[in-house]
């Protein structure tokens, strides 16, 4: 059988070209890697290469012709003992060149988008994905519990993790000899040693990448941040190493990692330490992102993240880490990622909140109870996957949400809240969302300008009275 | 007639000349393959090929055991190869097909195999030098003896990220050797246009690596330095960083035109140096019949034919898929 050379394409979008130049002729014999042509767009000039060898039988198209189409046939070589007739007959048998042999073709982006089989978020919103698989039921616990702070939970946590299993190894900056910029890790180096408490070098994004590959080489890293502003440099690895890689392995290698550290504005340190990244890490598909509040659910959500087969962003929030709390004491309790608490139950408002904010959505619950109103505040805990469904249960209750978070409004929690709200409980609002968040501003320095820039439980009970037309 | 001694070439025998020569062709044939289906539009998007860096991959390949991992960048199509990795799942990939060995949802530039080993093919620049960094120190971790292979090009190495991985890897001993293949260009910006210094294997001197250039183009000097660079990392002396000085023949991606470097320069590398026409020789004059190497070509043709075959009839993944493996099942 003569083989054909065909147009190539010079880049997916290539529909045609010139053919500008033959460097065979009849009758001259090729072997694969030799250059046999020159071909032209718009965009660039290339050389075609023969795939196979043999002798060429027939030039099909003259030098010099333009809008030749791509896989149209070029060329014809014939193998040893043929002669022209064969591609004759081989021409006569075939079907007309140039059919488009790929399935995916040019236009195979754009039309992806009008695709039946491939719904879009805009087309379907919600439908397009399958439901999230409901996250593991919260066991009451009925145990021993203990009074520490959000601090101690949190070493409590990783050293349980780490005597339970031998993959399980802490690194970040000052972690091991300094016990911790925030001795979030104090004690560790004593009970577990160096080769499992590991001090690193100042470079985020290294390091990042570096607990990455060993979690894809099956150990379970716990990578500290000193604070997740410095994660601005590994975000690269966060994102497309750990969260993309199942995705891209189809499903083989996992990263089983832990990137923890203080979150959001601690006091006075400016706009590059003070910063909620949240939205950041909860917009991309691949992370879970959990934010706890109380002492019990750092310990609870820090162990489920270590045993979680995925990568978790762990924001942590420095105000907290002197908080106390009762925390479980039993080491195999955990507290499930992906499930909202409750924390105060009312009927006239909700409001949701994580994190540091917690604390002013409860203040001012206690502040709206004055004036009447009941408040049924929601910690979120996890913050991907979103427990929507804690939240829309409310809302079906009250009638009414208030988010309130520290970071910035724009495409932020506060707005996915709006979006779940209007998608799953539009019938059952009664106002608009209200959204309480952080000045959209970096933040300031100045004491009063800082103030002015974090919300408080004045903007969040002027936000319940909003939607509560309470005036 | 040659007799057994000449059989040898330098510490090399016939049988491991013959495989080299295998291993490289199946590289060369089956990229040349790839180039082909793209131009028909079977494979889409950026297609990085192999061509000209045969006998890196080839070479280092043949100095590392059974329980080594290895990591590259997105001119990958080579490492997995050599790895072991069929290539009709990689051809699959690359058409995008349920067959490939990512379910057709990575591409060119992101497959894996734990079986084999081989953590990637990764996108992004630099990004898997301190992944590579990582997997070496998983294997210091569990002291399973492993060293890990960490390849990077040229352009990569003057990323940030590489001299971060360098400093702990040397820092904390880990067994990761660094392969740097020099094929002279980061996309069209040769390395006297982006780099200070030209002598790479040199990088790691600020955190007391050692370093060597290797031609690149001769498989079996390859070998021979891979396996002392191996020997070092294993034996708990921290990284080592080869230099491979090569060539790549074609462009950049499949859309670039290359008008950066001249025909000439391509075609004197192509004449010279092909790193397989050398094995060929080397057999020849070690008296391999011509018949024992076109046997060689025949069977290589017509797995890298079984591969494209497979990759287009390879059906396209399950709409469903769309929405698997973002997260634990």
């Amino acid at each position: 059988m003569p083989i054909e050379v065909l147009m190539p394409a010079l880049s997916p979008t290539m529909e045609e070209g010139t053919l500008a130049r033959w460097l065979i002729e009849e009758g001259d014999s090729v072997s694969a890697g030799d250059v046999i042509a020159e071909i032209e767009t718009d965009k660039a000039t290339m050389e075609v290469e023969a795939v196979d060898e043999g002798i060429v039988g027939r030039l099909a198209v003259a030098e010099g012709t333009e809008g030749v189409k791509v896989n149209a046939v070029i060329a014809w070589l014939l193998e040893e003992g043929e002669d022209a007739s064969a591609i004759d007959a081989a021409a006569a048998a075939a079907p007309a060149a140039a059919a488009p042999a790929r399935p995916a073709d040019e236009g195979a982006a754009e039309s992806a988008a009008e695709s039946p089989a491939i719904p879009t978020a805009v087309a379907v919103p919600a439908a397009a994905a399958p439901a999230a698989p409901a996250p593991a039921a919260e066991a009451v616990y009925a145990g021993e519990t203990k009074e520490v702070t959000v601090r101690e939970a949190l070493r409590d946590a990783m050293a349980e993790e780490m005597r339970r299993d031998e993959r399980v190894f802490l690194m970040g900056e000052e972690v091991a000899e300094y016990q911790g910029a925030y001795k979030v890790s104090q004690g560790l180096l004593d009970e577990f040693g160096a080769d499992r408490v590991i001090d690193t070098p100042i470079t985020e994004h290294g390091f990042a990448g570096l607990g990455t590959g060993a979690a894809f080489a099956g150990l379970r890293p716990v990578v500290e941040f000193m604070t997740f502003n410095f994660a601005m440099q590994a975000v690269d690895h966060i994102i497309n190493s750990a969260a993309k890689t199942r995705y891209m392995s189809g499903g083989q290698v996992a990263a089983p990692i832990v990137f923890r550290g203080p979150n959001g504005a601690a006091a006075r340190v400016a706009a590059q330490h003070s910063q909620e990244f949240s939205s950041w890490y909860a917009h991309c598909p691949g992370l879970k992102v959990v934010a706890p509040w109380s002492a019990a659910d750092a310990k609870g959500l820090l162990k489920a993240a270590i045993r979680d087969d995925d990568p978790v962003v762990f924001l942590e929030n420095e105000i907290l880490y002197g908080r106390s709390g009762e925390a479980p004491t039993d080491p195999e309790h955990i507290v499930p990622i992906g499930r909202a608490n409750v924390v105060r139950e009312g009927a006239d408002v909700t409001i949701v909140s994580f994190s540091l904010m917690m604390e002013t959505a409860l203040t001012a619950a206690e502040m709206l109870e004055n004036d009447g109103i009941a408040a049924e505040v929601i910690d979120l805990r996890t913050i991907r996957p979103l427990d929507a469904a804690t939240v829309v249960a409310s809302v079906k209750k009250t009638n009414r949400l208030v988010s309130v978070e520290e970071g910035w409004p724009f495409a932020g929690i506060g707005a996915e809240l709006c979006a779940v709200a209007m998608e799953q409980a539009f019938d059952d609002l009664d106002a608009p969302v209200a959204r309480v968040c952080g000045a959209d501003v970096p933040m300031p320095y100045a004491a009063n300008l800082e103030k002015l820039a974090l919300p408080d439980a004045e903007r969040v009970v002027q936000a319940a009275r909003a939607v509560c037309y309470a005036g | 007639m040659p007799s057994d001694a000449a059989a040898e070439t330098g510490s090399a025998t016939r049988d491991d000349l013959l495989s080299h020569y295998r291993a490289m062709l199946l590289i060369r044939r089956f990229e040349e393959k790839a180039g082909q289906l793209y131009g028909m539009g079977l494979i889409g998007g950026f297609c990085h090929l192999y061509i000209g860096q045969e006998a890196v991959v080839t070479g280092m390949q043949a100095a590392i055991r059974d329980g080594d991992s290895v990591i590259t960048a997105y001119r990958d199509h080579g490492h997995m190869l050599a790895c072991g990795m069929d290539p009709k799942g990689v051809m699959a990939e690359l058409t995008g097909r349920v067959g490939g060995y990512s379910k057709g949802k990575g591409g060119s530039m992101h497959m894996f195999s734990l079986e084999e080993r081989f953590y990637g093919g990764h996108g992004i620049v630099g990004a898997q030098v301190p992944l590579g960094t990582g997997v070496a120190f998983a294997h210091k971790y569990s002291g399973d003896g492993g060293v890990c292979l960490t390849y990077f090009g040229d352009g990569a190495a003057n990323q940030g990220q590489v001299y971060e991985s360098f400093n702990m890897a040397e820092l904390w001993d880990l067994p990761v050797v660094y392969v740097i293949e020099n094929n002279k260009y980061g996309m069209g910006t040769s390395v006297e246009r982006a780099s200070s210094t030209t002598d790479l294997h040199q990088r790691g001197a600020a955190h007391g690596i050692p370093g060597e250039a290797v031609d690149g183009m001769d498989v079996l000097a390859v070998r021979e330095a891979g396996e002392k660079a191996v020997a070092h990392a294993r034996n708990g002396d921290g990284p080592f960083i080869l230099e491979m000085v090569t060539y790549r023949y074609r462009g950049h991606s499949m859309s670039d035109p290359a008008k950066y470097r001249s025909r000439e320069e391509v075609q004197k590398m192509r004449e010279e140096r092909d790193p397989i026409e050398r094995v060929k020789a080397m057999l020849a004059a070690d008296g391999a019949a011509e018949d024992e190497l076109k046997e060689i070509d025949r069977e290589i043709r017509a797995i890298v034919n079984n591969a494209a075959e497979f990759a287009q009839n390879s059906p396209e993944p399950d709409p469903a898929e769309l929405y698997t493996d973002v997260l634990a099942a």
